[in-house]
């Protein structure tokens, strides 16, 4: 299967299908997606009710689709850990100050997990299969396995494929609170140095149009999916990859360059770290959650990087990468808080 | 592919009983599970009839080992999903590979008001274990950590249908050939939050809830958990007792018509039900008897009834809304009424939907008001419609063994 | 009327529309201004919130919130019987 578009909203500057060039810098331990303008994608009279995170996914869901030229897809399936954050504060902030009493209904409507693929569907009137999952770290691999697995099954021949997760000014209070996020001065940019503990806060819209059959616009063949959870140690962890890789039939040396999801914590990077000097070693890693932030979701921008690099045979310059050699084929590996673990396949077509 | 999937076991936690058969008992008793609220603390206790489960917290975690500061979604979780798989009997379950997927529509919340009231006097404030199981993934986790299921664990979460959809993905993720058992279902406990938010829609009943009938106000809102356990042919072929319903057919589709509201001709539940029957290779004329979503709001039945008129005139099958029992337990309810389908299909029995007196004049068929027993049962089809639009349905065969 | 379309803009966040652009006697609903079920709930609210009046029968939310004027006329009624 085939990865035929896609769109993206992000810390940086992905939407548009702009070459990749400069990395945007933050300083703190908050990074904020650069919002397009959203008119062109969204009816104003839609648009009024949707809270950020509604638009950033429609937007970016309608750029793919627009992109794929695709006006009704098969499946919509969508993942986000976190859901509609700003709705459900702005529900239950009232509701708590005005102790159950004055309520309006829309930002309850908008709050619930499933508010995004709903709103696509309803501007594209499509009657189609509508999924969303919510958990955690799992969110988006979740939905990416329901759309290939609804192709494999021929009950779609396109799947409308997407991430969601935002932060909110009381997301990250409560999640600073919960010690996630590094304290005193950082940058993005410098954030795999500092070995300290806590990563930055991130959050992004990605959307991916699957296809069962190639087509001239593709940007990779999506090989393969795998997750596990809470494996017991970096035994495990290696054994999980060998073992994915061997399924796929393909050796760690036909594998042009690795994205690995280190995040700047100096405990939960630790097992990037070993995996470098054991399975990974010798190989061209790249990071890119200096680009995007750390947040359940964040495998999905990395899955766009993929798709782009290989589309194009290299790296975006926003890496800066030394290497002039094709990139053919291509591992994602992630974790998310060492509990949840992924790894994706993709190759050129 | 085409391999069938079967039905191992089943496990239920509702206002009408801790277990199957305690639910079993109040569907033949016509005993409805709603009355005053006991356990949630909300400012229209008074005026909200609402459909609790009958434990308080403490009651449930030691029903089920859990610290009792838990959510309650996941304490209600647990004590369903346990007894889902106690039911299967599945003995080599650690050799097997084993999924859990759970659906919720709002996971954590219940602790995460609590959190609120301090947190927003002062954000240092509230304590921080009442939030970080806010997250839907979160609940699931406990409950498959407690189960020692690390084999696929994931969440859905589309509304009311989030449960069917679960179940769904389950028999899917049998045939793909990525799990041989999968405990599959949903789980919501009642919160301020949804509450107050089917509040505003001005949609709650403040009497007990009358789905299909002409004089409808509205729904009961309620809280639960239910699971099936779904197992592969060949894990099925090693049980002591082979399982003899299989999941037959399923479909989702989506209304796109409103963020809340159904379309009046009910496309979306017209498409997941002729969709499922297509799956299943049966027609309309097969069913023999269907669990309705039939909430009792005024836009749901109608929409509702009105997809059943297109799909199955002139024979309708026997019907009736179990939400007549246990409310609309939202996340959970395609779970719960997945296992009341069950129960339908193992007894002949058709559960009677509780307090109809008047039959809605638009529609040609009224559902069933008296427990009918010794019925032919063969084929169920549950349906399932939530918020933006997300609509399934399932469908439940008996099978010769 | 001024006030209340001020007031109706901001609950219902209707986004580059101004006051003016209301005309007292436009239909609010559907080919008016385009406003749907969800819409007359929040209305419902602002009726509570700003003038203390409680419209308890949902069903009654079409007749009343017509047009700006229907929904003056009936806050001036209702205003005068709560005095």
């Amino acid at each position: 299967m085939y990865i035929r578009a896609t769109g993206n909203i992000s810390p940086q500057k992905t939407f548009g299908h702009q070459p990749l060039v400069d990395a945007v810098a933050y300083t703190g331990n908050r990074l904020a997606c650069i919002e397009p303008d959203y008119k062109e994608f969204i009816d104003p009279k839609l648009i009024r009710r949707m809270s950020r995170i509604i638009r950033m996914g429609v937007a970016a869901a309608m750029e793919c689709l627009q992109e794929a030229d695709i006006k009704v897809p098969d499946a919509i399936v969508t993942g986000t850990a976190y859901g509609c954050l700003e709705d459900t504060n702005s529900f239950l902030s009232k509701m708590v100050e005005f102790n159950e009493e004055l309520l309006t209904p829309t930002a309850f409507i908008q709050s619930t997990h499933n508010t995004i693929g709903a709103q696509i569907g309803l501007m594209l009137q499509c009657n189609n299969y509508n999924n969303a999952f919510v958990h955690r770290g799992f969110s988006f691999e979740s939905a990416l396995l329901d759309g290939i697995l609804l192709l494999k099954e021929n009950d779609a021949s396109n799947v409308l494929v997407g991430a969601i997760d935002e932060i909110t000014n009381t997301s990250h209070t409560i999640i600073n609170r919960l010690g996630l996020y590094k304290q005193g001065e950082v940058s993005n940019l410098d954030v795999y140095k500092t070995k300290t503990k806590g990563t930055i806060a991130g959050e992004g819209a990605a959307f991916f149009l699957l296809a069962a059959e190639p087509s001239a616009t593709n940007y990779a063949k999506l090989d393969g999916l795998h997750t596990f959870y809470k494996p017991d140690n970096i035994a495990e962890v290696e054994k999980q990859i060998v073992s994915f890789l061997n399924r796929h039939s393909v050796s760690m040396n036909d594998i042009d360059l690795i994205f690995t999801g280190k995040n700047g914590d100096a405990v939960s990077d630790k097992i990037y770290d070993d995996l470098a000097e054991t399975v990974f070693e010798n190989k061209e890693t790249v990071n890119y959650k200096h680009l995007c932030g750390e947040y359940p979701t964040a495998a999905s921008f990395a899955m766009w990087l993929a798709a782009i690099s290989i589309k194009t045979g290299q790296l975006p310059a926003i890496f800066d990468s030394a290497s002039n050699k094709k990139i053919n084929k291509v591992l994602i590996y992630n974790h998310y808080l060492s509990i949840h673990h992924s790894l994706t396949l993709l190759s050129a077509c | 592919m085409n391999a069938p999937v079967f039905v191992a076991g089943t496990g239920i936690i509702s206002a009408i009983g801790n277990s199957v058969a305690e639910c079993l008992a109040a569907l033949e008793n016509e005993r409805a599970g709603m009355g005053q609220m006991q356990n949630l603390k909300s400012a229209h206790s008074q005026r909200l009839p609402v459909a609790e489960v009958k434990l308080n917290n403490e009651e449930l975690a030691q029903l089920t080992g859990l610290p009792k500061i838990k959510s309650r979604t996941a304490l209600l979780s647990l004590v369903a999903a346990k007894e889902a798989l106690a039911n299967a009997g599945i003995e080599n379950i650690k050799d097997l590979r084993t999924g859990f997927i759970s659906a919720t529509s709002v996971g954590g919340m219940d602790k995460t008001e609590n959190f609120f009231t301090e947190f927003l006097k002062d954000n240092s404030k509230g304590k921080l274990r009442d939030v970080v199981d806010h997250e839907c993934g979160s609940v699931t986790e406990l409950v498959a950590d407690a189960l020692g299921i690390k084999d696929y664990i994931t969440t859905i979460s589309t509304a009311c249908s989030s449960s069917a959809n679960a179940i769904f993905l389950g028999a899917r993720l049998i045939k793909n050939d990525i799990v041989d058992v999968v405990v599959a279902g949903g789980t919501d406990s009642l919160t301020r939050f949804t509450l107050n938010g089917f509040n505003t829609l001005m949609i709650v009943d403040e009497q007990f809830c009358q789905p299909f009938d002409e004089n409808r106000r509205g729904l009961n809102l309620g809280e639960g958990a239910g699971y099936v356990v779904l197992v592969s042919e060949k894990t099925a072929a090693t049980l002591k007792n082979k399982p003899n319903i299989v999941l037959s057919g399923y479909c989702n589709a989506n209304d796109a018509y409103h963020q809340t509201a159904s379309s009046p001709d009910g496309i979306g539940s017209y498409l997941a039900m002729s969709g499922a029957l297509k799956k299943a290779g049966l027609q309309p004329s097969d069913i023999d008897y269907i669990n309705l979503h039939g909430t009792g709001t005024q836009n749901n039945d109608i929409a509702e009834g009105t997809a059943i008129k297109r799909l199955f005139e002139p024979h309708y099958p026997k019907m009736s809304s179990t939400k007549t029992y246990t409310g609309h337990t939202l996340g959970a309810c395609g779970g719960i009424e997945a296992a009341f389908s069950i129960l339908a299909l193992q007894h002949g029995e058709i559960f009677p939907n509780l307090r109809l007196q008047t039959p809605m004049v638009e529609l040609p068929f009224v559902p069933e008001r008296k427990l009918e027993k010794n019925v032919e049962v063969k084929h169920v089809l549950s349906n399932s419609f939530g918020f933006g639009g997300n609509c399934s349905s399932l469908i439940f065969s008996k099978v010769e063994n | 009327m001024l006030d209340l379309k001020e007031q109706i803009i901001a609950q219902l966040n209707l986004q580059d529309i101004k006051p003016e652009d209301i005309g007292d006697d436009q239909p609010l609903f559907v080919e008016g201004l385009g406003l749907d079920s969800i819409d007359a709930l929040e209305l419902i609210v602002l009726l509570q919130q700003q003038y203390k009046i409680k419209l308890s029968n949902a069903e009654d939310g079409p007749k009343v919130f017509k047009t700006v004027r229907t929904m003056a006329e009936y806050i001036t009624a209702h205003q005068a019987q709560n005095v």
